[in-house]
């Protein structure tokens, strides 16, 4: 327990009431351990925007949320209704509703840009694994509140979009179709999934998602922001104990935030006047004709932040399981030959493989397809302990990591771009090979990060005054 | 605090309350899983609908709601009937072997998919045994976007692009794993269809 303190003799009011609060709640000291004494590295670049962009627009979006939630109508007959009355009666109601549906795809933009400053910088390497782990659990709590917060517009992608994703639970052996009715609550997707996408989607799932992000920011100023050069700035102080390599957070990165905010807030303005719909990438075309049970749209793709992971839903036919198989195959053999492993261990991998081979194609390829399509973002989990590279940043790392990254994304676009196209054997046949890359990447990085020529890492940050 | 040694009784009985207390708390959460499950009036609404076939034209579809599911009631031409046979090599489950008892009537069990009586009349559930889109009608024979140049009639679902035959089974190598569902019905006379029900009580 902290001592009692009283305010110097000769204070103002201010002070008398701060040192009043501050001997019954740490206010200065969670002021000070998060903005005003909280040392950042000075050489961050345009890629540490995006955590507190995220927060902005975590914030627009609970706002944006709790005024919608005034005129909504989470009812089957009715929902498609209200959302129109909010466009058209609500006074000022269509601005609130497209701030929320487009800053739905401006959370994924600004979260996806967060992630990928994360793994060029090695964000996620010790001591900052936590801090990733919390975030990959702010990604899944985004990608629910997406996609339950986009049925209750009850308009035709709505309907089939939810329908196909819950069918995907059903394609799980043995307990799936009872596990998909126990979501939907009905044979079909009806009024009593509208209403407990409602409920998940305006408090259940925003509660976890809050305990994340706070947890995700305890957790970042306990350990120390990473930065563009993966150095510690932590190991080398002044005389009064600071990182002479960082700079308090308030009042440098507010202002500096605060100005990518108004950039960013110039740009969404721009999109919610004159493109809110992104031209059917934010809010589908379809979606403006209520949901029909008896007629499926003639092209049903999910909002753009999915369509990567769909592609490789779809990418997983028989085919691709073959490939899958014989792949798991060859690793096996080639760790019971090259690993290094006890006369157990290669028994043990050879029995491994036997067995996955065999669920392989024991269960239907729909099963692996949502298992692909899980295990995509449930890689990201791992990810501290599948890099292996010697140094945190990309910037010391051989230049052909450089390549890899780059590869990776482009896939990962191209795979986004063709989860949004009608079905394909082209098209198809390239998503196949883009689930190979997204796993390549991820399930061989212990090897291919540790191999090249990394540079020296300076003991202090590059940085040149400005 | 540190040096405190540890009383084993009590450890053990506080594991033991930890463990009681656990116990309920799963017991609580029943009645919490329960309430996701369809509620009664979700399951009450389950009843046979009867349709009116007489309207039904050769070569033509209907569609009717079915709990909250689309039924299609087609009635086949003799070429089309004829055709389904020549098709069972490109088909993934060509006599409905797969989990018959969900999907394929006794009665329905056989190259057409239709009760004897009638043929010519295709009842089946118009969902995808994939991810359950609603497949779109490609009756028209001969080649077209997405479909092969050897199609003979049928259905494209337009999710993942499954296709099925006229009898609604599913062809080799796509996404849906199974033939649509056709589900129980009867004949009440020569033109009433009765749907979810095969037997009278």
């Amino acid at each position: 327990m902290a001592e009692f303190h009283t305010a110097p003799a000769g204070a103002g009011p201010a002070q008398k009431m701060l040192t009043w609060v501050d001997n019954r709640f740490p206010l200065s000291k969670l002021y000070n351990d998060h903005l005003g004494q909280y040392y950042a590295p000075k050489n961050f670049n345009i890629f540490y925007v995006f955590g507190s962009l995220a927060l902005l627009v975590l914030v627009m979006q609970i706002l944006t949320g709790i005024f919608l939630t005034m005129h909504y109508k989470p009812d089957a007959a009715k929902a498609f209704e209200s959302v129109e009355y909010i466009m058209r009666d609500v006074p000022w109601g269509w601005l609130v509703r497209y701030m929320h549906s487009t800053g739905a795809s401006a959370f994924f933009i600004v979260v996806y840009l967060h992630m990928f400053r994360g793994l060029i910088y090695g964000s996620y390497r010790k001591p900052r694994e936590l801090v990733w782990l919390f975030g990959c659990g702010i990604f899944l709590c985004l990608m629910a509140e997406a996609f339950m917060g986009y049925l209750l517009p009850w308009g035709q992608m709505s309907y089939w979009g939810a329908q196909v994703i819950v069918n995907l639970f059903a394609a799980v052996p043995f307990v799936g179709p009872d596990l998909a009715l126990l979501i939907r609550g009905d044979y079909v997707v009806g009024d009593a999934t509208l209403n407990r996408f409602f409920s998940f989607h305006v408090i259940a799932v925003p509660l976890v998602l809050l305990g994340l992000v706070a947890a995700h920011i305890i957790a970042l100023h306990e350990v120390g922001s990473n930065n563009p050069d993966g150095v510690d700035i932590k190991a080398t102080k002044d005389a009064s104990g600071h990182p002479v390599d960082g700079i308090p957070f308030h009042p440098y990165y507010t202002v500096h935030d605060i100005y990518a905010a108004s950039v960013f807030l110039f740009i969404f303005s721009a999109v919610i006047f004159f493109a809110p719909e992104g031209g059917g990438y934010f809010l589908e075309f379809n979606n403006f004709i209520e949901a029909n049970p008896l007629k499926t749209p003639a092209h049903i793709a999910p909002v753009w932040y999915f369509t990567p992971y769909y592609s490789m839903l779809r990418a997983t036919t028989d085919l691709m399981v073959n490939i899958l198989a014989a792949i798991l195959a060859l690793a096996a053999v080639l760790g019971i030959l090259r690993g290094g492993l006890s006369a157990r261990g290669k028994v043990a991998i050879a029995v491994a493989a036997i067995v996955a081979v065999f669920l392989l194609k024991t269960f239907d390829a729909k099963f692996w397809g949502v298992v692909v399509m899980g295990g995509a973002v449930l890689i990201l989990f791992v990810l501290p302990w599948l890099d292996r590279s010697p140094v945190k940043s990309i910037r010391y790392r051989p230049g052909w990591h450089k390549y890899v990254y780059g590869v990776f994304v482009a896939f990962f676009l191209v795979l986004g771009y063709l989860g949004s196209q009608p079905p394909s054997a082209t098209g198809n046949t390239i998503s196949q090979v883009g689930t190979l890359v997204y796993f390549g990447f991820f399930l061989l990085m212990p090897w291919w990060s540790r191999v090249g020529s990394f540079k020296p890492v300076p003991s202090r940050v590059t940085f040149a005054a400005h | 605090m540190s040096e405190q040694k540890i009383d084993g009784g009590k450890r053990t009985w506080i594991i033991a309350s930890g463990c009681a207390g656990a116990v309920g708390a799963g017991f609580v959460a029943v009645p919490f899983v329960s309430s996701f499950e369809p509620s009664e009036r979700a399951r009450a609404a389950g009843a046979a609908v009867e349709v009116d076939i007489s309207a039904l034209k050769s070569g033509e579809k209907m569609t009717v709601e079915w709990r909250g599911k689309p039924v299609w009631i087609v009635k086949r031409t003799p070429e089309q009937l004829a055709s389904l046979p020549k098709l069972d090599s490109k088909l993934a489950d060509p006599a409905s072997k797969r989990k018959p008892d969900e999907l394929t009537p006794p009665y329905a069990r056989n190259e057409d998919r239709s009760r004897s009586t009638r043929p010519e009349i295709l009842v089946v559930v118009g969902i995808c045994t994939h991810l359950g889109c609603s497949p779109s009608d490609k009756f028209v024979p001969g080649p077209q976007a997405s479909l092969p140049d050897d199609w003979a009639g049928g259905f494209l679902c337009p999710c993942h692009g499954s296709t099925f035959d006229l009898a609604g089974r599913v062809y080799k190598d796509k996404p849906a794993p199974d033939n649509l569902e056709v589900p129980p019905h009867m004949y009440l006379s020569d033109s009433r269809l009765l749907i979810g029900e095969d037997k009278l009580a």
